[in-house]
């Protein structure tokens, strides 16, 4: 049984290794003191800290703004596309547009946006932020409705046709709604996405307009403090209900795509 | 050559619906591509900004050893990290895919969750454990062993990018591996091959395309980051992406800092070359 | 289909006003303006950039009241930082950063003149220029205050753990090579300027030398003293000696955190600079007659003063430093130096075309071992 132990030994590693951070984040947000290193009694002040930080708060409505807004221009423009190129298994053209964001470093797309704006001379806020993640959002809606319409059966929209719907009729009431868990898929990835991108909305946010990650950025930069552990916290406990949420609601909607993720 | 399928009368009848979105991205994200690659071809402002002077001098300098250095050293600590993922990741996900159904959610899950956290908090959370007075050297000082400084070195980077990366490495392994037929790996067994024999012939030639879209997920984020490098290395240690970084950000040298991005991109074209074409090959065998 | 053309005429036209719509904002004149003295400033708004605890929190709510003025507080990390902000779109001024009021050292302030970036100071708007000593108005970056108006002034030296460093350091030599216990215990600064100076003053070089030949021995000893070092640190480093990380810093007088009876900050024998952070105007700025506002109102002497004791730094107002509370004055001995003590440091100006050398250094410092 030496082979199960090769593969047992590093699966546990990588589970302690995920979690011996998140544990000690945790526990520390609780800390009364202002070490972090040390655990200096119970104490839920730093919740209350958090929750008065003008900076962190105004860095959040930043972050939900720009989340929401490209998760709806990301949702309309990728749907539109993966629609566009219909069934096609291979569209190379289509491929290589959703994939140009995948794999373009998040650098390269921040400075070649920096430079843009720059060129363009549009002053820099929060919809420079908006319009940048709204690139990386479209292309992962795409990306998830295409694979969502490829599992779908195009019988039911011929047989629409044939009965004489028009084809925004057949749209609306027949291929919309079966590509729905796509798109609902897609718009979740794309604000989830936005939420965390931190690269891009260094180089394109306007100084006075700083997103949650740049904030986070400039206090971790500036010292280590217990806030940031209280801030993690809520973010993990606000993530773990998302996903058992999602996890629940895709268990009654639909009989699961394991494709449809990653 | 094959046509493609989205030109002449088919892409015009489609406009309405692609139109936007590839008018959208060719604004956002072609032309500032562009624009990055036109400016590596033209001479720094003496205040940010370019001059339009043609010259080739941004590219001729990337020859000069210190920036070769730091590329090269990129290149390195991304590689360790990807091969340390690969390392742990590669038995996570075939222990994952072995599981019974309902606890493989659970155990993906699992993985999935400290990602969503925020990059920079994973990020944060290695400072306070391996800093001077931190939580590391707390527990090898309980077990008897001296302080290591291990902040601010290499070490530290390679775990901070470890940490940040390594479910983009288990995913892809966990969904070649699940959708791996088990009846291979029994056919094999009953044909007397051990259980490495089976791995080595069977399990992992399958799984390959697995095991290198993982490695490009882990790779690519790796290889142009500066904030890893920043907050773990001390400013100690320059990568690639705090090259790019301080060219447009501190030294306001636009062009040498997108002929530096090109070269990054080039050396993720010849990765991503390579991939494709291994896969392929593994894919014809 | 024609409900799908019309979103998607939405979404094309969303594409256009981005290139062209965008493009109109910047036919804007960018000729000096002739201010206005009786300008309503109440209906102006000022975006000020500066350093993150270099100002007291209270200090919008108190401009809102006493002047009227909402004001928004950006906050970079360095000057290098904010010189990008302001720089993006290249030299004439004829981009928008949106800030009005920005923060800068000296030699920067500098840069940014010659970028055309600058509006020139209008004294006729600040009558509490009167009230800096006669010294800050004559500093080397800008003999006058044609275009920056000092907030702050000090000099860099070494900020130390008495109880963890042995010998008391006299010479930047210590901080360079640190006795071995100190091994790994000392930070030094990064910004380009000042990673170099340690070095440069070591070997009894002008902070402002831009010979090849100078900056290279500066670049062995800066590689040398790599090997000691803990990290490169610009803005934590009072922090890290008030938790025991480190034992001995590069630092800025004011930031080294004096108030702490275990610390203390020496300027070594060999001399160092006399730096001066300063209040620009930007040129982009649509609020100018506010932002002078604001200007003359940080030099009024109690503003000042108060400033001063919040962020621990001296400030270039005589009347200001004169009615510093004796308190604070006691606990942080930088702030007792005298006008006469700072101008033994040699001023920080800006080398022009050189600056080039000062960034390839510091990354070969950064990425070299």
């Amino acid at each position: 049984m030496r082979h199960r132990l090769l593969v047992k030994v590093p699966f546990w590693l990588t589970y302690f290794f995920l979690y011996t951070p998140v544990v000690v984040l945790v526990a520390m947000s609780f800390s009364a003191g202002d070490s972090p290193y040390a655990f200096e009694g119970f104490s839920p002040r730093w919740y209350g800290e958090l929750a008065g930080d003008d900076e962190i708060l105004h860095g959040l409505v930043n972050t939900l703004i720009v989340a929401a807004g490209s998760a709806a221009l990301s949702t309309v423009l990728g749907t539109l596309l993966a629609v566009g190129a219909g069934r096609d298994r291979r569209s190379r053209l289509l491929d290589a547009v959703t994939l140009l964001p995948a794999v373009v470093p998040d650098l390269l797309l921040a400075i070649g946006l920096l430079v843009f704006y720059a060129a363009v001379q549009l002053t820099l806020g929060l919809h420079s932020v908006l319009l940048a993640h709204t690139v990386f959002g479209t292309a992962f809606v795409a990306a998830l409705v295409r694979t969502r319409l490829a599992h779908t059966d195009p019988s039911l929209e011929e047989a629409s046709r044939d009965l004489g719907a028009t084809p925004l009729t057949t749209f609306v009431r027949i291929t919309l709604p079966s590509l729905a868990p796509g798109v609902a898929a897609g718009a979740l990835l794309a604000f989830t996405l936005s939420v965390d991108e931190f690269v891009i909305a260094f180089f394109t946010a306007a100084p006075t307009e700083p997103t949650l990650p740049v904030v986070v950025y400039s206090m971790v930069r500036f010292g280590v403090t217990p806030e940031i552990n209280a801030l993690a916290t809520l973010l993990l406990a606000v993530s773990f209900t998302a996903v058992v949420a999602a996890q629940r609601l895709s268990r009654t909607t639909t009989h699961g795509a394991p494709e449809a993720t990653g | 050559m094959k046509r493609w399928p989205l030109t002449g009368p088919r892409l015009m009848k489609r406009w309405p619906l692609t139109g936007p979105g590839l008018t959208y991205l060719t604004v956002l994200m072609v032309v500032p591509l562009g624009l990055v690659l036109s400016y590596a071809f033209l001479r720094r402002g003496r205040f940010g900004g370019v001059v339009y002077q043609p010259t080739i001098e941004n590219l001729t300098r990337l020859a000069d050893p210190l920036y070769a250095d730091v590329v090269l050293h990129s290149t390195w600590t991304a590689a360790l990290t990807t091969f340390l993922a690969l390392l742990f990741g590669y038995p996570t996900a075939y222990v994952i895919a072995g599981l019974p159904r309902r606890r493989q959610t659970i155990a993906l899950i699992a993985v999935v969750l400290p990602f969503w956290t925020s990059f920079l908090i994973r990020v944060y959370a290695w400072i306070v454990l391996l800093s001077g007075p931190g939580w590391l050297n707390k527990a090898l000082r309980a077990v008897g062993l001296g302080p290591v400084d291990v902040l601010y070195t290499d070490a530290a980077v390679v775990t901070g990018l470890l940490y940040a990366y390594l479910p983009l490495m288990i995913l892809p392994l966990y969904a070649s591996l699940v959708r791996l037929d088990p009846q291979v790996r029994e056919a094999a067994a009953n044909l007397g091959a051990g259980p490495w024999t089976t791995f080595r012939t069977v399990t992992l030639p399958l799984t390959l395309p697995g095991v290198l879209t993982g490695c490009l997920f882990v790779f690519v984020p790796s290889f142009g980051n500066f904030v890893v490098p920043e907050l773990l290395g001390g400013g100690r240690s320059v990568m690639v992406g705090n090259l790019i970084r301080d060219q447009f950000l501190k030294a306001r040298d636009w062009p040498f800092g997108s002929a530096l991005a090109l070269a990054l991109l080039a050396v993720l074209m010849v990765l991503l070359l390579a991939q494709a074409w291994a896969a392929r090959r593994y894919a014809t065998r | 289909m024609r409900g799908l053309r019309a979103v998607g005429a939405v979404a094309a036209g969303l594409a256009l006003f981005l290139v062209t719509g965008c493009g109109e904002e910047g036919s804007r004149s960018n000729g000096p303006d002739a201010l206005d003295p009786k300008a309503d400033i109440t209906k102006q708004s000022l975006t000020v950039s500066i350093w993150d605890g270099y100002s007291p929190e209270d200090l919008p709510a108190r401009v809102k009241d006493d002047l009227g003025v909402p004001v928004k507080i950006a906050h970079h990390a360095t000057n290098e930082e904010i010189m990008a902000k302001l720089t993006a779109g290249g030299a004439g001024g004829d981009s928008d950063s949106g800030i009005d009021v920005a923060f800068v050292s000296g030699q920067y302030a500098q840069a940014l003149n010659e970028a055309g970036l600058l509006e020139p100071i209008h004294a006729d708007l600040i009558p509490n220029l009167k009230n800096l000593y006669p010294e800050a108005q004559k500093l080397a970056y800008d003999k006058g205050n044609t275009f920056s108006v000092p907030y702050t002034w000090g000099t860099t030296g070494i900020c130390y753990r008495t109880d963890l460093v042995k010998q008391p350091p006299t010479s930047w030599n210590d901080l360079l090579n640190p006795p071995p216990a100190l091994k790994k215990k000392v930070t030094m600064m990064t910004t380009e300027r000042w990673l170099a100076l340690p070095a440069l003053k070591a070997l009894g070089h002008s902070v402002n030398t831009t010979s090849d030949q100078e900056l290279d021995a500066a670049r062995t000893l800066l590689l040398k003293a790599k090997k000691n070092l803990l990290a490169y640190d610009d803005t934590t480093f009072g922090d890290r000696l008030t938790k025991g990380e480190s034992a001995m810093a590069e630092a800025w007088d004011g930031w080294c955190p004096t108030s702490d009876p275990k610390i203390e900050f020496t300027v070594p024998k060999e001399g160092s600079d006399l730096w001066v952070d300063t209040m620009v105007v930007l040129k982009s700025s649509k609020n100018k007659e506010a932002a002078h506002a604001l200007i003359n109102y940080i030099l009024d002497p109690e503003i000042h003063s108060w400033a001063a004791e919040n962020i621990l730094y001296k400030v270039p107002n005589k009347a200001a430093m004169e009615q510093l509370d004796p308190k604070v004055l006691e606990a942080n001995a930088p702030l007792r130096m005298t006008p006469a003590e700072l101008l033994k440091g040699e001023s920080i100006v800006d080398v022009g075309e050189a600056a080039t050398k000062y960034t390839r250094l510091s990354t070969e410092v950064a990425a070299g071992s």
